[in-house]
Formats: structure tokens, C-alpha cells, sequence
């Protein structure tokens, strides 16, 4: 592999087209190259699901994904997902349930819990908790997560 | 004990805003991925430093070869221990009120030696930390390995090798406690009844790791520092005196912290070395722990064995507790707090819920080469609950009583306060009793003990197990500043209104996620009497803010709360006597509500703060003659009439234990407890979830393993358990409510009682489940392997 690779790839939406050392992964290269600094880095070696972004529709690490895996990706971070208002009950819920504290596993979780109400709108808690159960939470003891996403379910369906 | 009255006028204001769950103001910008961590600091010409670690526990430093590293294009510094020695000095982790507490010199990088695997040996400073990385490999240590002190039971003895020579031995300290006639007692017990605890090492994994970017200005010979740590103003003056700066111009920012949970609140080698960088370079430097520097890094907590004694009556009176306490601290005692803290509070609070007259405890602390031990969420908390829940259980059982009720029949009364424990600790108001109450009801104990013993006919082993609990919270000046730590106790709080009729508050307290900024500004809206919207909140910046201890020992609400509370008042007096001037009013008749100046009895509107600071800012020359309008006001608090408040609290687990498989099922969790006046419910009861939830951690799968030669072996996130959301229950939460009379807000601390009490309520419910068989488990984390051993199945 060469030293050094050109990436296009969209990102939130534009456009981006960098040369990135191949070795830099998703996560830093969001990071440190486009000042994306929502996604956090917890583990570095795929454990604790604070760097989870969505890649071509569904989640993956950012901390397990080269920069160059991306090229040609459509890549979402929770800055572009809060901008679009696309997560925003789920925002909201988080907020008003108190399910975030220090908030560093909060985009990452963020993403998940937005790919599994796609995937299975009607998760029971158990489920919740399973489809979580790759993130890391040193705050909250993931209960309050875990009601925030029901909180989030019902205003959606009421509104 | 004279009967302290307070004033409780921040309870009885108009429109408050205590007691309601609002939520946080710094929430939302968090939920968008908007927060400011360390690690997203980036500054101009900034450089990245790394670490070269030890790979051994113990070795000596024969030679450092840098050449190659240096000749990395990209790397512009590799800085070895003599050299960055020239610039600072060392520092000795001691505390004067620990009697006879002895630590060694411990520098940035250590000059002689290695004592543990994973100690920051040579720094690395490059353009990028990738590049930092790849030249720390060609650094060239030529070691001479050393016999590592790795089994804390013979640190102590004759032929095991000196970790530090000039010490003498590797004891740090020992604690000793006599009261009443512990063996008068026995002689006349019934029953004297002993069990060994283990509590395995494990750690705090802060899900944003350590990290610091320091960035010294030489020509001002100014020092600023964004750092992720608890207490910045301790920051400032520990690098100030050890690089002989002067304090005013060491400035420590925090601004987003991912949770620190007592990990961030103590002096690391390696940022102090990151620091020293910066100083050398006259440059931006900034060190982030990777998550397996992080495993060896970062302080760990526990690691104590404690024998202990317990001594009852048939009728079920407690009569005396004794334990014998090990704890193995590592190669040094950790700066400024010592790590001695966490055996003195398992010694000052064994038996604490709980009337019984003779106690005597021994605590040995010594030091070993592992990683750095010192204090974490709940210090000596969870060792001291479950030693003592744990005796409490077994005499119960030896007695055939109920568990719960025996520990009713020892309960303080919640009519006997104030009163004292057994070792001397003044307890002001507490509520043992209506806690357990309350959480039996929301337990349905009775229907919790018919499923249990339905369940076990069909092979189905469930276990309830209880953990009653006291906590130190709100620490005064006696916790560390009467040895002579240079930690403040107090608080204070600048408030200050704007032209707009805005106030902005500065506070010593600080943030990492436990939603300080929310009770702050709770207290600082009820007080002054506007609404939080038109609060703003500053904090973590030691040029901003009154000197503060920062936030550590479940004191921010409580101490840093009250300060605030205090200058809102003052505030408010201030704003009414502008008004007054303007009105040519009494200021005595006239209240701050809602953000407008009213009449206080008829609730009258009159004038707007918007009003009174256009007018004072802008047309000062409308108001009568002489009158100077004063906008800004400044209180402090620190407790002076207890040297902590204790809070107390139960909680209860209910289990399954699969007895082929070894696993334990967590079903329920509960959790009552009495912080004093609750300031914002929704938070104090995630601060209780979470801290359970670490509890359960350390009582099933956290444990730093080592082998006999020192070497951490499960140093990384696959390895190291920690709860994950899919095993854990649901967390009933309940209150009891004993405020204290030390502060006008009788706020007492909440953060910690979770940690406290969940290892103990899950030993005594595991041991529940096991009672069928013949099977006691007292050695945490309870693995499903150990649960098999007990069970005789390997
Ligand atoms: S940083 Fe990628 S999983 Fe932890
Ligand atoms: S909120 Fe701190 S790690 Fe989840």
C-alpha cells in the first residue's frame, strides 16, 4: 500500500477530496482533517463504539475504518444527522430523560439507537438494550438511554 | 451538641426552581456533538507527545539510546528523565494527618528506575502523534530487570526486595483504631462470627481518556493548560510550585470532561512531564492516553483484603466489628491526596449504620509494583459496605434472623441523631430506618421472598440481598487541607448582572457530566430570582473564577451550590437597593421574581432587571446623588459546623444465579438514599444509577489481573469487563430527605452512595442464591469461574 492515498468521499452532505496517509483511520481523519470533532475516540480498537458513524447507510467504527475505505462512501457524523434535524426527537428525548452525562459516548450512541429505530421501530427494552450493547456508558448505567429511546418512539408516533 | 438551626429561605423563595427536574443547559450542545473536549483543542504550531512505557514492573534505566528515534523526519524532540528532571521538581505524595504516611520522590519521568510496567519512561514529541508513536518504538532503554513486589501479603517481609532503598521497607502506612473493649465484648457475645473479603484491583475507564494540551508563552513566562482534570485550581498550583512558576501565571482551563469519576483528580507523572514539554519546547504540546495507556496509566482503585470480626447477642444486638485491612497501593502514594485515603475511610466507617460500642482495626498499606492505586468514586466505600453488610448477613443467618430485620434492630434510630459511631464520626441527622422502610415497600419484600423460595423448588436459585450504607460527603477542610494539601474545601461564586438584566455566575465547581451546571443555575435562578435562561454559567478556568476546589467527594451541589446560593442573595440585596434608589422605594419591600422587581407583598411588577442595568450602566447620572448601584457580588462557603455530611442510603439486589453456567442474572436493583435537599431529582437519580451500575462493575467483572511478574495481562477494552447496557436491570431509585443544618440549601452530596452500596447488596444476594448449597463467595469480581469453584463444579 502507498504511503499516502487520495479520497473523495461525501461527507454530511459535500463533498470532500483529501490525500490522507493510509494508515489514518475514519474516526481521526474526521477528526483532526475536517474538524468533525462529534465523533469521539474511546478504545481505538473497536470495543467501545464512542467513534460510531453511518458509512453508506448503516453504522460502522470509525476506529476500525481506514480514511482510504472511504473513498467514494457517503459518510454521516453527528454533526450532519443534527443538522438535517433527522435525530432530533431523539435529541430531545435524550435531553429532557437526562440520558447523556458527561456525553462522550452520546454521538456514537446517537447513531446507533438512530439505525436500530430504522431498523426495528418497535425494539422492546430488552432489545434496546441488546442493540446498545456495543457502546460503552461509564455515566449513565444505559437505563436512562434506554428510556429515552421509548421517550423518542411515543412523540414520534404522536406527532 | 448544640442544635444547629439553619435558614432555609432558598426552600420558601417564590417561583423556585429547587426541587424540579429541569434539565441541563449544556445537554443539548453535547447531544450534537458540539462539546469541547481536550482532545478537540487544537492550537497553532501544536506538537504531539507520546510516551515510551516500561515493559517491565521493576528494572533499572542502564541506558537510553534516542538517536534513532531523533532522526524520524517529523520528530523534534525525544526527552529523557535527567534531562527533563533540570526543569521541575519532584513531588511526595504525603499527608501530614496521615501519621507516619512515607512515599518517594516521584518525578515526571523516574530517573533511577522503573517501578511499574507501563510507567512513562522517555517522551516523544513530533509533528503528529502517529509520528510520536513510530519513533517511540526505536527508542533504545537498555533495562536491568528487577525482581518485581507484585502479592501485597509479602510486601512486608524480610527477604522480599526493596522497591524504594531509602524508604526502608515497602509499608506506606498503618492505621490503627481502638474503642470501647473490642475483647470484653467477645468474652461476653454469643457469637463472634469472622469472614475474609477480597476486593480485586479495577479502574475507572473514563470513557474520554486523560489528556492535556499545555502551552507555555516564554517571554511572559505564562503557562496555560486545557486539561481534562477535576480540580483545575489544585492544577494550577501543583504546576506552578513543581515547575517554580509563579501561580498567576499558570492558567488551567477544563472545559468538556467525559466523565472523571475521582480518575482525573490526582497529579500524573506523564502530564506533568507533558507540561515540562511544553515549558523545553516553548511550544503547544499535547498528550492524549490511548485506551492501553489508559489500563496502565490511569490510578486503580481497591485491591484490599480485609479479614473481619463481628460479635452479637442472641437477641440480635451488634456488639463490636474488628477488621484487619490489606491494600496495595503500587510503587509510590499517589500526589497530593495520598493513597492512603481509601484504607483510613474503610477504617473511620466499618459498622457505620449500625449502634455497637467497641471497635479496633489495623490497616496495612504498602506498596508493590502494579499500577498506581489511589482514590475513586466512593473511596473505601464499597470495601467498608460490603465488609461490613457482609458480617451483618452472616450473624443474621447464625442467628436464623431476617436479614432485614436484624439490620433494623442495629439501625441508629432516625430519632437518636445527633449522635456519634463507634469510631468517634459525628453524625448530624440521618435516616437508616426510613430508607430501609421504604425500600422493603418498594420491594414488596414478602412477595420478593415467597418467588424466591418458589423459584428454588424448581431448581431456580434467586438470591435478595441487602447493603445499608453511610457516606461522607461535603468534605470540609479536615479531609485534606489540615495535612497540609493545597486542595481547597471552599467554594466561591461571582455573580454579576449585565446591561441586560442578565446574570452570569462564576463558580470553583466544575463539571464532567454530573449536571453541575443544571444545579447551579437551579440554585443561582431561585436565589437571585430570575429565570435559568437568563443565567450564564462560568466554570473551570482558574482566571475566571473564585478559587474552588473543583469537583471531587460529592461536593459541588452541597459546597459549591451554597456559595452560589449565598452571593445570589446577595446579589438580589444589591439589585433591590438600585431598584430602590430608582424608585425612591424601601428595598425592604420589594422582591426579585421572575426577572422583574416586584412589590413583594402584592407581587406588583415595577421594574425590569433589563431596566435597573440600562440604568446603571448607562445613565448612572439619573440615579440619586451618592448612590453608586454595586452589580456584582461574591460569596464563599466552605462547612464548618461538621467535618463532612454524612448521607446514608440502602439498596437492595435481586439475583439469579444459573448454577451450571456460573452466571448471575441481575433481575431488580433498588436503591433508597438521603442526600439532604434534593436539588434536581432527575439528576440525583442518575447520579445514583450510574454509580450503582460502577458498583455492579467492581462486584462482577472489573478486575485489573496481573501476573506474578507485575504484568498488567488484561490491559485493553476487549479484555477488561466493564457493564454493558444488555446486563443490567432496571434501577429503582427512592428518597429520604434530612438536609443539613451546615449550609442555608442543606444539600448533602449524591454522586457516590450507588458505588457504595451495589458490591455489597450483590454479595449478600449471591450468597442468598448459594444458601441451598454449601457455598460463600466474598471475593469480588464474583466471575462465573469463581461461582463454579464455590459451587465445586471445577
Ligand atoms: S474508539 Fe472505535 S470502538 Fe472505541
Ligand atoms: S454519558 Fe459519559 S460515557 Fe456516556
Amino acid at each position: 500500500m502507498d504511503m499516502y492515498s487520495d479520497i473523495t468521499l461525501t461527507v454530511n452532505g459535500e463533498s470532500v477530496t483529501r490525500c490522507v496517509e493510509s494508515r489514518t483511520n475514519l474516526v481521526d481523519f474526521l477528526r483532526y482533517e475536517l474538524g468533525l470533532t462529534g465523533s469521539h475516540v474511546g478504545c481505538e480498537h473497536g470495543v467501545c463504539g464512542a467513534c460510531t458513524i453511518r458509512m453508506d447507510g448503516r453504522i460502522v467504527r470509525g476506529c476500525l475504518t481506514l480514511a482510504a475505505q472511504a473513498e467514494g462512501a457517503e459518510v454521516w457524523t453527528i454533526e450532519g444527522v443534527s443538522e438535517t434535524n433527522e435525530i432530533r426527537p431523539l435529541q430531545k428525548a435524550f435531553v429532557e430523560r437526562n440520558a447523556l452525562q458527561c456525553g462522550f459516548c452520546t454521538p456514537g450512541m446517537l447513531l446507533t439507537i438512530a439505525e436500530l429505530m430504522e431498523r426495528k421501530p418497535d425494539a422492546s427494552r430488552e432489545e434496546i438494550r441488546e442493540f446498545i450493547s456495543g457502546n460503552f456508558c461509564r455515566c449513565t448505567g444505559y437505563q436512562a438511554i434506554v428510556d429515552a429511546v421509548e421517550i423518542a418512539r411515543e412523540k414520534g408516533a404522536n406527532s | 451538641m448544640n442544635e444547629v438551626v439553619a435558614d432555609r429561605w432558598i426552600l420558601d423563595r417564590p417561583n423556585s426552581y429547587i426541587g424540579r427536574s429541569v434539565p441541563r443547559p449544556n445537554a443539548p450542545r453535547l447531544a450534537e456533538g458540539r462539546g469541547t473536549f481536550v482532545d478537540d483543542i487544537e492550537l497553532k504550531r501544536m506538537l504531539h507527545a507520546t510516551y515510551v512505557r516500561s515493559p517491565y514492573a521493576h528494572a533499572r534505566i542502564k541506558s537510553i539510546d534516542p538517536a534513532a528515534a531523533k532522526a524520524l523526519p517529523g520528530v523534534v524532540a525525544v526527552v529523557t528523565p535527567q534531562e527533563m528532571a533540570k526543569i521541575h521538581d519532584p513531588w511526595v505524595g504525603v499527608l501530614t494527618h496521615l501519621e507516619g504516611i512515607k512515599s518517594a520522590p516521584q518525578y515526571a519521568l523516574p530517573l533511577e528506575k522503573a517501578t511499574w510496567q507501563g510507567e512513562a519512561v522517555v517522551a516523544v514529541v513530533a509533528n503528529t502523534r502517529a509520528t510520536a508513536e513510530d519513533a517511540a518504538a526505536l527508542v533504545e532503554i537498555d533495562w536491568e530487570v528487577l525482581p518485581p513486589v507484585t502479592d501485597a501479603e509479602t510486601a512486608t517481609e524480610g527477604e522480599t526486595p526493596l522497591i524504594h532503598n531509602d524508604l526502608g521497607d515497602n509499608q506506606a502506612w498503618q492505621r490503627k483504631a481502638d474503642f470501647g473493649d473490642v475483647d470484653a465484648a467477645y468474652a461476653d457475645a454469643d457469637h463472634v462470627v469472622e469472614e475474609t473479603f477480597v476486593f480485586g484491583r479495577h479502574t475507572g475507564v473514563c470513557l474520554e481518556s486523560r489528556g492535556l494540551v499545555a502551552d507555555f508563552e516564554p517571554s511572559e513566562e505564562q503557562l496555560t493548560v486545557w486539561h481534562n482534570n477535576q480540580c483545575p485550581h489544585m492544577v494550577q498550583n501543583i504546576l506552578a510550585d513543581k515547575f517554580r512558576l509563579e501561580e498567576h501565571k499558570v492558567r488551567v482551563i477544563t472545559r468538556d470532561v467525559g466523565g472523571s469519576f475521582g480518575i482525573k483528580v490526582h497529579t500524573y507523572a506523564d502530564e506533568v512531564a507533558t507540561v515540562g514539554l511544553s515549558i523545553m519546547l516553548k511550544r503547544p504540546v499535547k498528550y492524549i492516553a490511548d485506551r492501553l495507556e489508559s489500563f496502565v496509566g490511569d490510578i486503580h482503585a481497591r485491591d484490599h483484603r480485609v479479614k473481619g470480626k463481628i460479635s452479637v447477642k442472641n437477641d440480635g444486638t451488634i456488639t463490636a466489628f474488628e477488621i484487619d485491612d490489606l491494600t496495595g497501593i503500587g510503587p509510590y502514594s499517589m500526589y497530593p491526596r495520598t493513597s492512603g485515603i481509601e484504607a483510613n475511610q474503610v477504617v473511620n466507617m466499618i459498622g457505620g449504620p449500625y449502634r455497637f460500642d467497641n471497635y479496633r482495626a489495623v490497616a496495612n498499606v504498602v506498596y508493590q509494583n502494579k499500577a498506581m492505586m489511589c482514590q475513586y468514586r466512593a473511596v473505601g466505600h464499597p470495601i467498608k459496605c460490603a465488609v461490613t453488610e457482609g458480617l451483618v448477613d452472616k450473624a443474621a443467618k447464625i442467628l436464623g434472623m431476617d436479614p432485614a430485620e436484624f439490620r433494623q434492630k442495629n439501625f441508629h434510630s432516625d430519632d437518636s441523631y445527633p449522635t456519634k459511631s463507634a469510631q468517634g464520626m459525628p453524625f448530624e441527622n440521618l435516616s437508616h430506618e426510613e430508607c430501609m422502610k421504604k425500600m422493603l415497600e418498594a420491594m414488596d419484600y414478602n412477595a420478593l421472598k415467597a418467588d424466591r423460595d418458589a423459584k428454588r423448588k424448581d431448581g431456580i436459585y434467586r438470591g435478595i440481598g441487602f447493603a445499608s450504607f453511610i457516606e461522607v460527603t461535603n468534605p470540609s477542610a479536615m479531609f485534606y487541607g489540615v495535612g497540609g494539601a493545597r486542595i481547597s474545601a471552599q467554594d466561591g461564586a461571582t455573580l454579576r448582572l449585565d446591561a441586560k438584566g442578565n446574570v452570569f455566575i462564576s463558580t470553583g465547581a466544575t463539571e464532567q457530566g454530573q449536571g453541575m451546571e443544571a444545579v447551579i443555575s437551579q440554585v443561582a435562578a431561585t436565589a437571585v430570582g430570575v429565570p435559568p435562561e437568563r443565567l450564564k454559567i462560568i466554570t473551570g478556568d482558574t482566571e475566571h473564577t473564585p478559587y474552588g476546589g473543583g469537583t471531587w467527594g460529592s461536593r459541588a451541589a452541597g459546597i459549591g451550590g451554597e456559595a452560589v446560593a449565598q452571593a445570589g442573595r446577595q446579589l438580589r440585596v444589591q439589585i433591590l437597593e438600585a431598584a430602590a434608589a430608582m424608585l425612591q422605594e424601601d428595598a425592604s419591600t420589594l422582591d426579585i421574581r421572575n426577572g422583574v422587581v416586584v412589590d413583594t407583598d402584592t407581587d406588583n411588577e415595577r421594574i425590569s432587571l433589563d431596566e435597573i442595568g440600562r440604568i446603571c450602566y448607562y445613565r448612572p447620572d439619573t440615579l440619586p446623588d451618592g448612590f453608586q448601584a454595586e452589580l456584582v457580588a461574591t460569596k464563599h462557603y466552605v462547612p464548618r459546623k461538621f467535618p463532612f455530611a454524612f448521607t446514608n442510603g440502602a439498596q437492595a439486589s435481586y439475583l439469579e444465579v444459573d448454577v451450571e453456567t456460573g452466571f448471575i442474572n441481575l433481575i431488580n436493583h433498588w436503591c433508597v438514599e438521603d442526600c439532604g435537599t434534593v436539588i434536581n431529582p432527575l439528576l440525583v437519580d442518575e447520579q445514583i444509577r450510574g454509580g450503582v451500575v460502577q458498583g455492579l462493575g467492581g462486584a462482577l467483572w472489573e478486575e485489573c489481573l496481573y501476573d506474578d511478574q507485575g504484568q498488567m495481562l488484561n490491559a485493553n477494552m476487549a479484555d477488561y469487563l466493564v457493564p454493558m447496557a444488555a446486563e443490567l436491570p432496571d434501577i429503582e431509585c427512592g428518597h429520604a430527605v434530612s438536609p443539613t443544618s451546615d449550609s442555608d440549601l442543606g444539600a448533602k452530596g449524591a454522586g457516590e452512595a450507588g458505588t457504595c452500596g451495589a458490591p455489597a447488596a450483590v454479595m449478600n444476594a449471591l450468597n442468598d442464591a448459594l444458601s441451598p448449597f454449601d457455598a460463600r463467595m466474598t471475593s469480588m469480581p464474583f466471575t462465573p469461574k469463581k461461582v463454579l469453584q464455590a459451587l465445586n463444579k471445577i
